[in-house]
């Protein structure tokens, strides 16, 4: 029997970790189906960055309320997830609480202080579903969330609350067994919060017991790795790559857009012809700008798997608070879903996309979202992980610009302005300094 | 009083303390001309040595970059570079905040390094090494002004204190708004919207700034850009306050607080 659970226990591990392997090797793959950048420079700053952004929650601070809940699930997952470690090695030894005779009194501290961390997180994510639900946070219900990204949050929130009530359960029934003297359930020191609960339990049986301490733990091991497999699929993902997003965020001034050199040799060629190199017919006419997923730099697809659509960025864009549509979120969540799309075309094709006929600018976010942006950046100094919706933004409006001429009709006007009159309005260059000589007669 | 080109410096054999920038807004638009013209007044008041480019001067091709033509923004830079560097232009202060990101950031890549300064913190310099001297209880002493950060200052290149500063010296009462420095919202023209008509929503997105400003009680709104002077002004019109409250450059504050 217990040679059985033995096996199943590693079955269960084994699967868990074969598709969170599978499917993060294909997000992998996905971030590098973008254009290369190279984000190597000043790694001091970057570390910096990802130990005050990821590690530390630096932003979070901005908004105090959720920063200290998220930063008690936040380290209740992580410093919980210690007595994982414990249970994988119990499942697979067939062993019962291995570490508590090598630790002592040790181990029941660590277990309370995780049960003390069960009970926050417990809370944290209660708080966060009446958020979201019953006081409905503006920037937890807007329309992007619609369906899936909605239910995604809760689920995530409700997966919690169940695990730490698996975990503390499982620990209840496990004190009223020891003081029962079953076999196989090692004497500690009663854990903080479960020995306040063990009067529940009390009445049962010591099998009915048994069953509840049994069923705690394999529920709880296979929510955990059943969790662990939902991850890649989920905005959760942040979890993970908040730190590489962090290491990589942008180290310029925000106010800084990147330079084209394809276009800046172009500018130099046409003044200077006999800069320019031999005419080479087979390189093949590059596109300007980005017209779907693939034309983006990695780190713009890595910031689309980072994002955990908390929505402030959209909460601080002034075209959003002034009812446009463009939400930056948006622009994040469309970027991975057609990124998602994209790798599972690639899957279905052999390893080669098939073209689809559809593209990230237009089937998914549309002119008028990213004309209504000012480049103010503030969703870029919002983002807690370093995510730059405002480059992909740059990037779609270049390709639109460029390539499709689409601009609207004002802008054409400025265009032409800027080209003739070297200013955006109509005025003649040589009224440039009218002002000067009007502060000359004065 | 006689403001002197590059080409005058140079045709003489000398060269300036710094450049003025003037930017297309600084010398087209009647509005921005004001403050183009108070910030004149005080370089030439407290003796800084300044040279304007004049007809030299083109668009720093802003508003074709951000609007994503980024061929337009090329010639440009491409043109102002060469004039630049042809006069060895080494310091550079402008009152524009567009102008300031395009030229410290952006041009470099591209081979026109120069020293950048916005208007604010070297009008802070000035006070700081006492060349602007300020009159005892000017006209903002003691009252109630806000200052609007504009994006390409502060979020765009983190200055947020130098502008502060000089209202402090200006001894007025500041009261910021509810966004503020890194918060601070956008007065809506950036992004090349200031040469289009917004995209349909709720409301304008200077209204939304200017109702803000409105809010705090302050008689002054202080700006740092010509851009948002204009938005601003029309969202305080739009709340029919353009009597009781005034939207004014940190330069045109400075100019009409000089001590004799």
């Amino acid at each position: 029997m217990q040679v059985i659970q033995q096996i199943f226990f590693i079955l269960c591990v084994g699967v868990a970790v074969y598709f969170f392997s599978k499917k993060v090797g294909e997000i992998r793959r996905n971030i590098k189906l973008g254009k290369d950048e190279d984000l190597s420079n000043e790694p001091g700053a970057r570390w910096r960055n990802m130990v005050l952004m990821a590690l530390g929650q630096k932003k979070m601070f901005k908004k105090p309320i959720p920063a200290v809940l998220h930063f008690a699930v936040y380290a209740g997952f992580i410093i919980i997830n210690i007595e994982i470690l414990e249970i994988i090695l119990d499942g697979v030894l067939g062993k019962h609480r291995l570490f508590a005779p090598m630790l002592g009194g040790l181990y029941s501290f660590l277990v309370g202080f995780f049960e003390v961390l069960a009970v926050l997180v417990w809370l944290a994510c209660a708080v966060f579903l009446v958020r979201r639900n019953v006081l409905k946070v503006k920037r937890l219900n807007q329309h992007e969330l619609d369906g899936w990204p909605k239910n995604d949050a809760n689920l995530i929130l409700s997966t919690e609350i169940v695990l730490m009530t698996l975990f503390l359960m499982m620990n209840t029934a496990d004190l009223v067994l020891q003081t029962r003297g079953v076999a196989h359930y090692t004497i500690t020191e009663p854990f903080w919060i479960s020995q306040n609960f063990t009067g529940l339990f009390e009445g049962l049986s010591t099998g009915t017991l048994i069953a509840i301490e049994r069923t705690g733990w394999w529920l709880h091991i296979i929510g955990v790795l059943g969790f662990m497999v939902y991850l890649p699929y989920s905005k959760h993902l942040h979890i993970v790559l908040a730190f590489p997003n962090a290491y990589y965020t942008r180290l310029q001034p925000k106010g800084e857009m990147d330079n084209m050199k394809a276009i800046q040799n172009e500018v130099l060629y046409m003044m200077q012809p006999e800069l320019a190199p031999p005419a080479d017919a087979a390189a093949a006419p590059q596109g300007f700008g980005a017209k779907d997923v693939k034309d983006l730099s990695w780190k713009n697809l890595l910031d689309a798997y980072s994002c955990t659509e908390c929505g402030r960025c959209t909460a601080a864009c002034p075209a959003n608070i002034t009812g446009k549509k463009l939400s930056p979120r948006k622009i994040m969540m469309d970027t991975r879903d057609r990124l998602e799309e994209v790798g599972r075309n690639i899957n279905k094709n052999k390893g080669q996309f098939v073209d689809d006929g559809k593209t990230l600018v237009h089937d998914y976010i549309t002119t008028e979202e990213l004309r209504a942006c000012t480049t103010c950046q503030a969703c870029v100094e919002a983002c807690p992980v370093g995510i730059e919706p405002l480059d992909i933004i740059h990037e779609l409006r270049r390709y639109l610009v460029m390539e499709e001429s689409n601009s609207p009709q004002e802008w054409n006007m400025m265009f032409g302005n800027i080209e003739n009159n070297m200013a955006p309005w109509k005025f003649s260059p040589d009224e440039r300094d009218k002002w000067a000589e009007e502060m000359a007669n004065a | 009083m006689h403001i002197k080109s590059m080409a005058e410096y140079a045709a003489n054999g000398e060269s300036p303390e710094v450049l003025f920038w003037v930017g297309c807004a600084g010398s087209f638009d009647q509005r921005a001309q004001r403050i183009t013209k108070a910030f004149a007044q005080i370089l030439d008041k407290v003796g800084v040595k300044f040279a304007i480019l004049g007809k030299e001067e083109m668009c720093t091709g802003d508003p074709a970059r951000r609007a994503g033509n980024e061929f337009l923004f090329q010639m440009m830079a491409y043109n102002n570079i060469q004039t630049l560097n042809m006069y060895g232009v080494q310091k550079i202060v402008t009152a524009c905040p567009h102008c300031f990101n395009i030229l410290k950031n952006e041009y470099p890549p591209l081979g026109g390094t120069y020293e950048v300064i916005h208007h604010t913190t070297f009008l802070q310099q000035l006070i700081n090494d006492g060349r602007v001297r300020l009159k005892e209880g000017g006209d903002f002493k003691g009252k109630k002004i806000t200052y609007h950060d504009s994006c390409y200052l502060g979020r765009g290149n983190n200055i947020y204190e130098a502008p502060r500063e000089v209202l402090k010296a200006l001894d007025v009462e500041l009261v910021e708004m509810k966004r503020c420095r890194t918060n601070g919202l956008c007065c809506g023209a950036g992004g090349a919207q200031m040469f289009k008509e917004d995209e349909p929503g709720n409301t304008r997105i200077n209204f939304e700034r200017s109702s803000e400003a409105l809010e705090t009680g302050a008689t002054v709104i202080a700006a740092n850009c010509p851009f948002c002077t204009t938005m601003l002004m029309d969202g305080v019109k739009n709340k029919e306050k353009e009597d009781s409250v005034m939207v004014l450059d940190i330069a045109e504050m400075v100019a009409r607080s000089l001590a004799d």
